[in-house]
């Protein structure tokens, strides 16, 4: 067990040392690097004799107990065979990579993400627990931000990054909604107890709302349409990367999930009649997009983004038929689109361009590359016998019952296949045949780490097809047992039998030979054709980004005005509104207290006095005048506290009224000030709605509270004890300094601070303003508005 | 002498704690005593002749060791013991005042003083921006000597002083500042939290008037068991008032409005604390004390969560000032807390708990490293500096790490809060609010990733022509050292180690956030520690 938790994370601690490494030994860094893949791949291998017996392995221990997290891994037939892709390919790109990215200064960074993706994607199929799952998807969405921005001075790649991230991060969030809902509906967190559930979640009342989340998730990740603009600008990326993430590993993350989730929630109307509908409309799409693009890197990219929507359309199509060639497919595409991105970058590295305009007549100069490429695109339009045929036939079978759905499917996919079958072989011809034309003086063929990847993975597409049946049994059947959720056999193999698949095979191939035959014209229909149908989710989702920030700059900067009295104005607003909407709705209102003749006069003359201090405060022509307005109320709530008996109180009260006084009158006649009012009429009496609001809240509170009798306890133990225990004969004094001393500490300090901040204040402007007075960045403008 | 004489001992019983203090209880105010005695003494030395400056800054740094190092041992008595109380005075609760440190108040005591230590070493080799005589130091202290106070004290009012106490220290750093857009930010800021801080004071005063006492663990079992008082709406008032010192939409204004504007080390300190003070004044007073209001008024919180965090995200995606931008993700989680206080249940509680212990970290290293980032780049504006990424890859990738964590992406520390809390709102089928936890990560995510790209990825821009004008304030940052000193990087690192820390291995502090949130629910034990033997 700890040997497979080792092996789970050896490319994280590759990734760590990959910098210092790469430093040390250069390009060469990569022969050591790729043994973190290839001991994981042989740890991984081990456990193949058992899968393929139809075993599940399981492993792992405890994270976060406390939310019921396991750092816990699953191996059937579906998460070996990926994790197995993943350190398989994985080896291959780390010595593509340390060739191709040779010399360049931040080659032990772009190893360590590389590695760092690596672990990511390795965690990700493998994880038993759902919340290691989705832990681990986004961090493959973050590794694949970090190497599509590789580049990060060229914009395109900056702009394809963050539009990566977007999509698959906001993707991301859909799959934590709807693991934590699988969660809730079913009570487990691990995929090995999910998939025993049967039932269970077909027929669960938030069935719906689950799919919609997952589906979500994996549409995203998986580049379905509208979300697959982001996998061809992901094209930014070094060649290695879409070699490695935009084709054989990470994309196909949405379709491994809904593998996963095929047994418990596959099958419905919902999930055969959306994931179909959706997975086909993204594979006519992108075999069209992919007819208009020169750079081969695109041409591969979009019909990726069409493959992916072939196997999701599989997936959802809900026969076990289905399943088997959406297995077949997955792994015969990793093989063949793997080799095919690979021979991109060797043509570019090789021959100083990828544009299928700009090279041709390779074979002679990089005849091993084009030996790759020509079996790899064999395989891709499904020649037999390579593994790509096998796909193919099992694809046609699955879908030619003859009922009217399977017959829409069916041409679908073959329209699909026709037009992907023509920029196969569009990408991987044209650049070798014909005359020789090259943007370098000599095109030539590159070093073994550069020519590894592509034809080993070539030719493993041809070994699958010729040795279908030990394929089968190895990989084929567990991984869509796995999918189907019981055991299955396949029995298709490379040598052509009579029958429908075999014949539509054969016109599929001849009708994409004869495309390609006429590429030029087809080329120019294809954009005619897409420039015709007007911007598409590309266009739109810079649009919404655009649109969103500038709402968003508009909504801070209205929030944000910059006024205080604004801000004032809002926060007593909202305490008004808050507390009389509390008193009305939640029965808290206070009685209506019985006035009249119960006033004493005394309380009566204070209270007018009061009451005409706040009168002409609010009347006043001048500032001077409202400030010994203010004052005068001041002094009458000072004797309110008089006539109550708390003569400290109200000599603390008088003595901070006349030093308010005082020092408004010194300071605000000290400066320069508008004597009038400089609001309008309308904002007046907006304000002072606003503060008869809040003061109503507030008072009506009070009077609430006024309502139930007080509790004197602590009033009673301070005279009992005041003079008793603590030697004071005034209870106020006492409670200052001992009862409650304290308060006091902390109130002194209070002012000792404030002391020391106006001290501050008047030294350092004084200082500053000889030096300099505005120094605000341009950014500061908001605040000055 | 002879007047106690005249006291029987029954009834001095009654009012004063007579058995000896254990010793090792000082360490409850010692997190509060040292910073305060010592910010005292600091002031008294900073005008000593000759390396006065030079003295004090090393002396606060001592101090605030001391007090980190008094924090850990209180918070491993706490851990040990559960919750421990000492009276002021010895005067017996709920006459006196009492300090009370429970798993909450000791663990959030903690982290403040870590931050504040590593908050000062920063400071060490900030360029002094005025004269020496008024450096931060005093003023760092007595704002850690406030923020612990107020989780320590088991008095409702004394809580106020010490909001008091740290509002004005922070009030004084801000006014430290040498230009007018500090004042500016200064003014709005202390009017804003002086408003808060006087409704809070009102509100004390409502309670007081309700129930006649202030002690909390007197109030935990007086007011729930109360009837005929206004108790909603008084649970309102406190939501108002603590929601000000938190910066929750809508009376976020000040927040956006000052913490921009101070030196790099007192922003920091800002962010990491101050709106702390403010959910943990709510997760106290709300929570522990007036669990039923708080049910009664969970629809509204979370609608201010979901806004808050809406607003932050938005704010994110909007900002073009490095400085600014941090403050936008503090509001995001502001509200990110406030969903896990809505929420009203255990996973709620523990989700707002662990976010704001994870976020004390996260803001101090993120403002500290954004300032940073705004000096190296010559200019806190995003469209024109750039270049970061080829210059300074470890501090990019640092900062990188952060963005991510701020964001709630794993496997960083801010990642677990919010899944507890999207956990905790489906498990009581309010999915709108788990919906407002993802789509505001989702602002952030996009936001950061953006703010990363023009100021880190982007080749470095030209300098703009130096003129006069607004370009003054550029030209200032550009003459600076392009150099990290070690006191910046040393406590970014390890504030992003707490960060990558936290995230990978989230289980201690996560059942430490559990029990501090079941200590909230079910107070018996905060109860028992003030009065030995009483029953909530």
């Amino acid at each position: 067990m700890e040997l497979t938790f080792l092996a789970l994370l050896t490319p994280f601690i590759a990734a760590l040392f990959a910098p210092a490494l790469t430093r040390v030994l250069g390009a060469r860094a990569a022969f050591v690097l790729v043994l973190a893949p290839i001991l994981s791949f042989a740890r991984l291998l081990t456990y193949l004799p058992d899968v393929m017996a139809g075993e599940k392995v399981t492993g792992g221990f405890a994270w976060v107990p406390s939310f019921n997290l396991s750092y816990s891994w699953y191996l059937d037939g579906l998460s070996l065979t990926f994790a197995l892709l993943v350190t398989g390919i994985g080896a291959l790109i780390v010595l593509y990579a340390g060739a191709y990215l040779k010399g360049h200064p931040q080659q032990g960074r772009f190893f360590a993400f590389l590695l760092a993706f690596m672990g990511a994607m390795l965690g990700l199929v493998v994880s038993d627990s759902f919340l290691m799952l989705f832990i681990h998807w986004e961090l493959t969405s973050i590794t694949s931000f970090l190497l599509i921005g590789f580049d990060h001075e060229r914009q395109a790649s900056r702009r394809a990054a963050l539009t990566a991230l977007a999509v698959t991060g906001g993707g991301g969030l859909f799959l934590l909604a709807g693991l934590m809902f699988l969660w809730n509906i079913t009570g487990v967190t691990q995929f090995s107890l999910l998939l025993m559930l049967g039932d269970d979640l077909r027929s669960s009342p938030f069935y719906m709302a689950l799919f919609g989340l997952i589906a979500m998730a994996a549409f995203t990740k998986s580049a379905q349409f509208p979300f697959h603009f982001w996998l061809p600008n992901a094209m930014a990326a070094p060649t290695p990367v879409s070699a490695y993430l935009h084709s054989a590993t990470m994309v196909k993350a949405g379709v491994f999930l809904l593998m996963r989730l095929n047994p418990v929630m596959g099958g419905t109307p919902l999930w055969t009649i959306v994931l179909p509908v959706v997975g086909g409309v993204t594979l006519i799409a992108g075999t069209v997009m992919a007819l208009r693009q020169r750079d081969m890197k695109l041409v591969l990219a979009q019909t990726t983004v069409a493959s992916l929507g072939l196997l999701v359309m599989l997936t959802g199509f809900g026969t076990e038929k289905a399943l088997e060639a959406a297995v077949l497919y997955l792994l015969a595409h990793a093989l063949f689109k793997g080799a095919l991105f690979m021979v991109a970058g060797q043509v570019d590295h090789g021959a100083g361009s990828r544009d299928l305009t700009e090279v041709s007549g390779l074979y002679r100069a990089m005849p091993l590359t084009g030996a790759a490429a020509g079996l790899a695109a064999l395989s891709m339009i499904g020649f037999m016998p390579f593994a790509g045929f096998l796909a193919k036939e099992e694809i046609y079978a699955a879908l030619s019952s003859g009922s009217p759905r399977d017959l829409l499917f069916l041409m679908t996919a073959f329209a699909g296949n026709v037009l992907m079958g023509a920029a196969a072989l569009h990408a991987g011809i044209s650049p070798f045949r014909g005359r020789l034309k090259a943007p370098v003086a000599h095109p030539h063929e590159g070093p073994f780490g550069l020519l590894a990847g592509p034809v080993l993975l070539s030719l493993a597409g041809l070994a699958a097809g010729v040795a279908s049946g030990q394929f089968h049994r190895a990989f084929g059947n567990p991984m869509a047992s796995a999918v189907a959720g019981h055991p299955v056999e396949m029995t298709i193999s490379g040598v052509p039998h009579a029958g429908l698949p075999f014949a539509l095979s054969v016109v599929t191939i001849a009708a994409a030979a004869w495309l390609f035959s006429r590429i030029g014209r087809v080329q120019q229909n294809a954009r005619a054709l897409i420039d015709a149908l007007g911007p598409g989710p590309d266009r739109a989702f810079d649009t919404a980004l655009d649109g969103l920030t500038r709402m968003a700059h508009g909504l801070v900067r209205r929030v944000q005005s910059g006024r205080l009295e604004h801000y004032l104005v809002v926060t007593l607003l909202c305490l008004g509104l808050t507390l009389l909407l509390s008193l009305a709705l939640q029965g808290e209102m206070p009685r209506w207290p019985a006035l009249g003749a119960a006033i004493p006069p005394a309380e009566a003359l204070v209270l007018l006095l009061a009451l005409t201090g706040v009168g002409v405060v609010l009347v006043a022509s001048d500032r001077l005048t409202a400030i010994v307005a203010l004052g005068i109320q001041g002094f009458a709530v000072g004797l309110i506290y008089l006539l109550y008996g708390a003569p400290d109180l109200a000599f603390t009260q008088f003595m901070v009224e006349t030093l308010a006084v005082v020092i408004l009158t010194l300071v605000m006649t000290r400066l320069n000030l508008k004597g009038a009012d400089h609001r309008g009429t309308g904002e007046r009496l907006v304000d002072g709605a606003v503060a008869v609001l809040a003061a109503a809240g507030l008072g009506l509170l009070m009077l609430k509270m006024l309502e139930g009798s007080f509790d004197g306890r602590l009033s009673d133990f301070f005279n009992l004890y005041s003079r008793t225990v603590a030697h004071g004969a005034n209870v106020v004094n006492v409670i200052i300094v001992d009862f409650r001393g304290t308060d006091t500490l902390g109130e002194i300090s209070v002012v000792l601070v404030t002391g020391l901040a106006i001290l501050a204040l008047i030294r350092l402007r004084a200082v500053a303003g000889r030096r300099r007075l505005a120094d605000n960045d341009p950014a500061d403008a908001e605040e000055q508005a | 002498m002879a007047s106690t004489a005249a006291v029987s001992p029954a009834l001095l019983e009654q009012a004063m704690s007579i058995a000896p203090v254990p010793p090792e209880h000082w360490l409850i105010v010692a997190p509060v005593l040292v910073p305060l005695a010592g910010g005292a003494a600091l002031i008294a030395l900073r005008h000593r002749p000759g390396a006065g400056r030079a003295l004090v800054g090393r002396l606060s740094i001592l101090l605030l060791a001391l007090t980190l190092a008094a924090n850990i041992g209180l918070f491993l008595m706490v851990v040990e013991k559960g919750a421990l109380t000492m009276v002021m005075g010895r005067w017996l609760p709920p006459f006196g005042i009492a300090f009370t440190a429970d798993r909450l108040g000791a663990a959030f005591s903690l982290s403040a003083a870590a931050i504040a230590l590593l908050a000062a070493i920063f400071t060490r080799g900030e360029a002094g921006t005025g004269a020496p005589a008024y450096g931060p130091e005093p003023f760092h202290l007595l704002l850690l000597a406030g923020v612990s106070g107020a989780f320590l004290t088991g008095d409702i009012f004394n809580l106020y002083v010490w909001f008091e106490v740290l509002l004005i220290a922070s009030f004084g750093l801000l006014a430290l500042g040498p230009d007018r857009a500090e004042l500016d930010g200064a003014l709005k800021y202390g009017f804003l939290n002086l408003a808060g801080t006087t409704l809070f004071l009102v509100a004390v005063g409502l309670v007081y008037g309700v129930t006649g006492t202030l002690n909390m663990a007197d109030l935990a079992m007086r007011l729930p068991a109360m009837e005929g008082v206004p108790a909603v709406t008084l649970a309102a008032l406190f939501l108002f008032a603590f929601s000000m010192k938190a910066a929750a939409f809508p009376v976020q204004f000040w927040l956006p409005a000052a913490y921009h504007t101070p030196r790099a080390s007192t922003a920091a300190l800002f962010a990491a604390l101050l709106t702390k003070v403010g959910v943990y004044a709510m997760l106290r007073v709300l929570v522990m004390l007036m669990p039923a209001p708080l049910e009664e008024l969970s629809l509204l919180i979370a609608a201010i969560a979901a806004a808050t965090m809406l607003f932050g995200g938005l704010g994110v995606l909007a900002e073009r000032d490095l400085r600014r931008l941090p403050g936008f993700v503090l509001i995001s989680g502001i509200g990110t807390m406030l969903a896990g206080i809505a929420l009203h249940s255990p996973g709620g509680a523990t989700g707002a708990i662990f976010y704001g212990l994870q976020s004390m970290a996260l803001m101090l290293a993120l403002y500290l490293a954004l300032f940073e980032a705004a000096r190296l780049a010559g200019t806190p504006d995003l469209m024109k500096g750039g270049g970061l990424y080829a210059r300074h890859p470890l501090f990019s990738g640092l900062v990188l790490a952060l963005f991510f964590a701020a964001a709630g992406l794993p496997p960083f520390s801010g990642f677990w809060p919010k899944a507890l809390i999207v956990k905790a709102a489906l498990d009581i089928g309010a999915w709108w609010l788990a919906g407002a936890v993802l789509l505001s990560g989702f602002f952030l995510t996009v936001g950061l990733a953006r703010a990363y790209m023009l100021a880190f990825w982007h080749p470095q821009r030209p300098p703009a022509p130096v003129g006069r004008g607004p370009q003054t304030g550029q030209a200032a940052l550009s003459a600076r050292p392009q150099k990290l000193a070690l006191t910046t990087i040393l406590p970014l690192a390890v504030a992003a180690l707490a960060v990558i820390g936290f995230g990978l291995f989230p289980e201690r502090l996560l059942q430490l956030s559990g029990d501090a949130a079941s200590g909230l629910a079910d107070p018996a034990a905060y109860v028992g520690s003030v009065f030995p033997g009483a029953k909530p």
